[in-house]
């Protein structure tokens, strides 16, 4: 949906990123690990809507936040526009702060209760550029216009407007830097579908305009599978699946992905509680168990899925999964 | 108002009008609200935030805020009698918990956090267990009650059997786990387990599965579906997911801005929709041919409405007479019981192309 603009490498290339968490006891001392990201590497390239799904606690968030460096990375390496950001100090990591921008699931909630919505819009442009007030009022105006809201409103409290609306106003202040990139953490969760509806257009009204790349982090496979152009799998700190929309969706490879895709009710078609067939939640992430991590729910498992880790095989055109079985 | 229950109707929501008292004036949550439930059907409540769908719900629960919620007019027919005009401690006895049972949608929140689950389950069982009788049950509750042994051993029996109905693995282990022990699926299992075993008739589930995973809302829907069926119990099931509502659902009534609008068999609903805000909100799902539409404009406020039909404002086809008045029910289409409100309902319905 965005081929126009891919002509250099990817924006975003993250190699074996690691995020650990400790897990204390009573006394404050570490009993173990919390593999939130283990060994996680993917490409986002220019331009495009990469979705990252996965079932809560499967560490999406979690990539999306150490991308961000909200987080600290254990290992690995996040190459942004041709530089590692991983181990960056604050300092020099804030100047990258405004190529890539983070939209928390609910970027109303992050507006300032007290300050009007002018000054929330601002805000950005007072610490990272040194433009004057009328300068920056053009671009505030200009970005407000864009997200679909009338100037009127930079007169207006937060708690004027409509939740729909704030959502526009927080997707206003991330623009008004011009990022490339922006991660989406779960930007359509508690959305009634007709807002979403619009919301959604606008995300990709805004991709063309502004030239963006989103990281599209959602649990809503029926969303993702409208506007992503690739999607990336998760299941418990692991890619399990990655690659084109179309053709994750139409012949999932990794047995977890074909669970999650079985899962989705689909007005007018079979129903989900006749033929669902997964059974059990995840185990605990602090004690995973050996090999393969799906292998404790999936019917397929074989001893080889206990003995060691499947790696990501891009076997298939414009696919890849971590399956010993897939084929 | 005459009790017109039918005698395959369980409950029997009539002409339902509540408001609350806010600070800019009565917002008017219900506007006569009709809804019918048959025994053991489940029907499906959808409808967007604030569409008056929670209201209806602890209406006929009978748990309104008791300082701010007006029931204006309306009746609510369970099993035969009026709940509004019932007697408000034999509705607390012998009704609530007892005969209509409720699923909330965070389960976290209903379970105290520092007594184990089990205490918790047999103490629901002293007071409401289906083995007390109704005069024991309708004893006065101020008065400590006794919970004898025999009675306790049947009790916990029965829960233990329940709980391993829902599928929850070890379930006298679970019972001496606190409530931070188990995981979001297995809460939601317990709720279920627990909205069974007083062996209601009616069960009110709001949003039971809004707060889980994917996989994990199959499971439990797919229980849910299962356990209604084998224990006879009618479900009034409250969404917002429509996908959910196909699901599970026999029967499904939609609401806008404290409006019934449409109200159908599962089928005729999702594939026949005469409504325009049902049309509009099912082309609003997102699918594979961009079904990016959405509804323009927004949700009316409820303290000054509009007039006639809620949706006029909103709708493509709104002529001078649904600003007037509310269109009254009739029905449409191949079936009889597919019931609209609209003047100008969409009667040329292309079929949505199964896949």
């Amino acid at each position: 949906m965005s081929d126009s603009h891919t002509e250099a490498g990817p924006i975003l290339d993250i190699r074996g990123l690691k995020k650990y968490f400790p897990i204390r006891n009573a006394w404050g001392r570490r009993t173990g690990w919390l593999k939130a990201l283990d060994d996680v590497s993917l490409t986002v390239r220019r331009g495009e809507i990469l979705g990252i799904v996965g079932e809560s606690g499967c560490g999406k968030s979690t990539l999306g936040k150490t991308l961000m460096g909200i987080h600290r990375s254990t290992a690995g390496e996040i190459v942004f526009e041709g530089n590692d950001i991983a181990g960056l100090a604050p300092s020099a990591a804030r100047e990258l702060r405004r190529d890539l921008q983070y939209s928390y699931q609910d970027p109303g909630a992050s507006l300032d209760p007290r300050w009007k919505i002018r000054r929330s819009l601002h805000e950005p442009l007072v610490v990272h550029s040194d433009l004057g007030y009328d300068a920056r009022e053009r671009r505030v105006r200009d970005i407000l216009r864009a997200v679909g809201l009338p100037p009127g409103h930079l007169d207006l409290y937060p708690h004027e407007i409509s939740g729909g609306q704030q959502r526009r106003v927080g997707l206003a202040r991330i623009l008004t830097l011009h990022p490339s990139l922006i991660i989406l953490d779960e930007p359509t969760s508690g959305l009634d579908v007709s807002v979403q509806a619009t919301i959604l257009k606008l995300f990709l009204d805004l991709l063309a305009e502004f030239r963006l790349t989103y990281l599209f982090i959602s649990h809503d496979l029926s969303v993702v599978r409208m506007i992503c152009d690739r999607v990336a799998v998760m299941y418990l700190g692991k890619v399990v699946e990655i690659g084109d929309t179309e053709t994750v969706f139409a012949s999932p490879r990794h047995p977890y992905t074909q669970s999650l895709l079985a899962a989705i009710p689909e007005i007018g078609g079979r129903r989900v509680t006749d033929t669902f067939w997964l059974e059990g939640e995840p185990p605990n992430p602090g004690d995973l168990p050996s090999g393969c991590r799906f292998r404790t729910r999936c019917p397929l498992a074989v001893p080889r899925c206990a003995e060691s880790e499947p790696a990501l095989r891009a076997d298939w055109p414009g696919q890849a999964a971590a399956c010993f079985l897939a084929e | 108002m005459a009790a017109e229950t039918g005698p395959t109707d369980l409950l029997r929501v009539r002409d339902l009008q509540v408001g609350f008292a806010t600070e800019g004036g009565v917002a008017k949550v219900l506007d006569r609200v009709n809804l019918t439930i048959g025994q053991g059907q489940i029907v499906g409540l959808v409808g967007e935030s604030g569409c008056g769908k929670t209201t209806l719900s602890r209406a006929i629960l009978g748990v309104l805020p008791r300082n701010a919620a007006r029931i204006a007019g309306g009746s609510i027919h369970f099993d035969g009698v009026d709940l509004l005009t019932l007697d408000p401690t034999v509705l607390e006895r012998s009704v609530r918990g007892r005969r209509i049972s409720f699923i909330p949608q965070d389960p976290y929140g209903s379970f105290n956090p520092v007594f184990p689950i089990g205490s918790q389950i047999m103490e629901l069982m002293k007071w409401k267990s289906p083995a007390l009788s109704e005069r024991e049950a309708a004893r006065n509750t101020w008065l400590p009650r006794l919970h004898g042994r025999r009675r306790f051993r049947e009790d916990r029996a029965r829960v233990l059997d329940l709980l391993r109905s829902v599928q929850l693995p070890d379930p006298e282990a679970i019972l001496a786990k606190y409530p931070h022990e188990v995981s979001g699926g297995q809460r939601q299992r317990l709720m279920i387990a627990m909205a069974l075993l007083t062996e209601p008739k009616l069960i009110i589930a709001d949003e039971p599965t809004t707060a889980l995973d994917v996989t994990i809302q199959a499971q439990i829907l797919k229980l849910l579906r299962r356990l209604a069926t084998e224990h006879r119990v009618a479900v009034l099931f409250t969404t917002h997911d429509l996908g959910t509502a196909w699901e599970i659902c026999d029967r499904v009534t939609v609401m806008y801005a404290g409006q019934e609008m449409e109200e159908a068999p599962s089928d005729g609903f999702f594939n026949r929709p005469s409504h325009p805000y049902t049309a509009r909100l099912l082309s609003s799902l997102p699918s594979r041919d961009g079904g990016l539409v959405g509804i323009p404009g927004d949700i009316p406020s409820l303290v000054d409405p509009p007039g006639g039909c809620r949706f006029h404002p909103r709708c493509d086809f709104a002529t001078e007479v649904c600003r007037r008045e509310r269109p009254g029910p009739s029905s449409i289409g191949p079936d009889s019981d597919h019931v609209v409100r609209c003047y100008h309902p969409v009667v040329d319905h292309p079929r949505r192309a199964a896949p």
